[in-house]
């Protein structure tokens, strides 16, 4: 589990050289910039002096805004913004990137803002122009990442219980609705959806059936296969050795992590959540094929 | 003047090329132009950022981060639905430097982007 993601906005920053400031080098300003984004800040870099129209500064939800500059005059320390966001002011003469870091985190701490970072902000993006809202990402995701709005439609509610690097949720999605913005590969990076994507997501309902819990029925078939062979030897070792590269095989071919892959949810267990999901669902749709079916 | 310009460094995963949004991220501080610059889409997106609101209500949004559908997707899970006629997608995750930075103009938000190059 990580850590849980809060409304509170990190301190804003502003990298003034309007009116009033003095131009920074070149060099100077894309290091500051680049070390603040790498610590997690928002940075807005103006020359223009005071800018209008939507998005131009601060928004409702910031309250605290640093603004930095290169000052002709000595600006107030603190002031407030027509939002109503304290306003504070600290000069860059004489600061490098790494003094500037220090400098922010100072004003950060002061105001009591959310230390940013801490997080990969790993979790599932559904794609509504796809989702067919049948639940089965809910039904399937051990860590209850995804629940029902008001209007019965899926969506994620609880992006920090995501497990990290695992999408297997996106795995069992028939229609490639489901993404993942960081991961490695297309269409789950949110690369467009094309034929061959589209063919292969056709055995989704195998690997999907498999998730859910044909797996213990193939590792059970493989494992006692493999103790019917075994038994002569008397050699249960390489049945369970058979058994982890069995397991090992599909991670790898799913990009599951392992440890995700055992801790899945039994069949009844999973049946038990779609059969919760689909009364909470606005069109409702089985989650494990019918006996025989898979 | 409502035409914004936002770029995402990505900050906390390797998602997207490091080059890539270094040598973008220097043209943009080079350029001389206005613009907003975000550590981590995702992280604001999942943190329902107020600030996702005032980029999607912007005339023209550029927006220089990763695939469309991903980005389309993370504002509209902020309760921002981004209007496809007013913003344009620069994706630093299939285009090179040269062709975002071309596609920028120089740092000017309202140039036009090359045909084919918008990921």
């Amino acid at each position: 589990m990580s850590a849980s993601v809060t409304a509170r906005s990190p301190l804003l920053v502003v990298l003034y050289e309007g009116a009033g400031a003095m131009p920074l080098d070149a060099a100077a300003r894309f290091e500051i910039t680049r070390t603040l984004l790498e610590k997690g800040y928002r940075v807005i870099a103006t020359r223009a002096g005071r800018r209008s129209g939507p998005g131009a500064g601060p928004t409702p939800g910031e309250r605290q805004v640093l603004v930095l500059g290169r000052f002709t005059n000595a600006p107030p320390a603190e002031a407030v913004a027509g939002t109503g966001a304290a306003v504070h002011f600290r000069s860059l003469d004489g600061v490098d990137a790494a003094g500037v870091v220090a400098l922010v985190e100072g004003v950060g701490g002061e105001s009591q803002t959310q230390k940013p970072g801490g997080w990969k902000p790993w979790f599932p993006v559904i794609d509504y122009s796809r989702c067919t809202n049948c639940m089965q990402c809910l039904s399937f995701c051990l860590f209850d990442v995804y629940g029902v709005s008001k209007d019965k439609q899926i969506e994620v509610q609880r992006q920090s219980n995501c497990k990290t690097d695992c999408p297997a949720c996106s795995r069992v999605c028939p229609e490639v609705a489901i993404l993942f913005p960081k991961y490695k590969a297309g269409p789950i990076n949110g690369d467009e959806v094309n034929a061959v994507d589209l063919e292969r997501e056709k055995m989704k309902v195998d690997i999907s059936a498999l998730l859910g819990g044909d797996i213990y029925a193939a590792l059970r078939q493989r494992s006692q296969h493999a103790n019917s062979r075994f038994a002569r030897e008397r050699d249960d070792q390489r049945a369970l050795e058979e058994r982890k590269k069995c397991l090992a095989k599909l991670q790898a071919a799913l990009d599951i992590p392992a440890e995700v892959m055992n801790a899945l949810p039994s069949v009844d267990a999973i049946r038990e959540k779609a059969e919760r999901a689909g009364s909470q669902a606005a069109t409702p749709t089985p989650l494990v094929p019918a006996e025989g079916q898979a | 003047m409502a035409t914004r310009l936002l770029y995402c460094h990505c900050a906390f995963a390797q998602a997207v090329p490091r080059p890539v949004k270094q040598d973008v991220l220097r043209a943009l501080t080079d350029s001389g132009a206005d613009f907003d610059a975000v550590a981590d889409l995702c992280e604001m997106s999942a943190r329902k950022d107020p600030a996702l609101a005032e980029f999607a209500r912007a005339e023209h949004l550029t927006c220089v981060a990763c695939y469309p559908r991903a980005v389309r997707w993370l504002f509209s899970a902020a309760g921002a639905p981004l209007d496809e006629a007013r913003v344009r997608f620069l994706n630093m995750r299939a285009q090179t430097a040269e062709e975002i930075v071309a596609a920028l103009g120089g740092g000017d938000p309202g140039a036009p982007v090359p045909q084919g190059s918008a990921g």
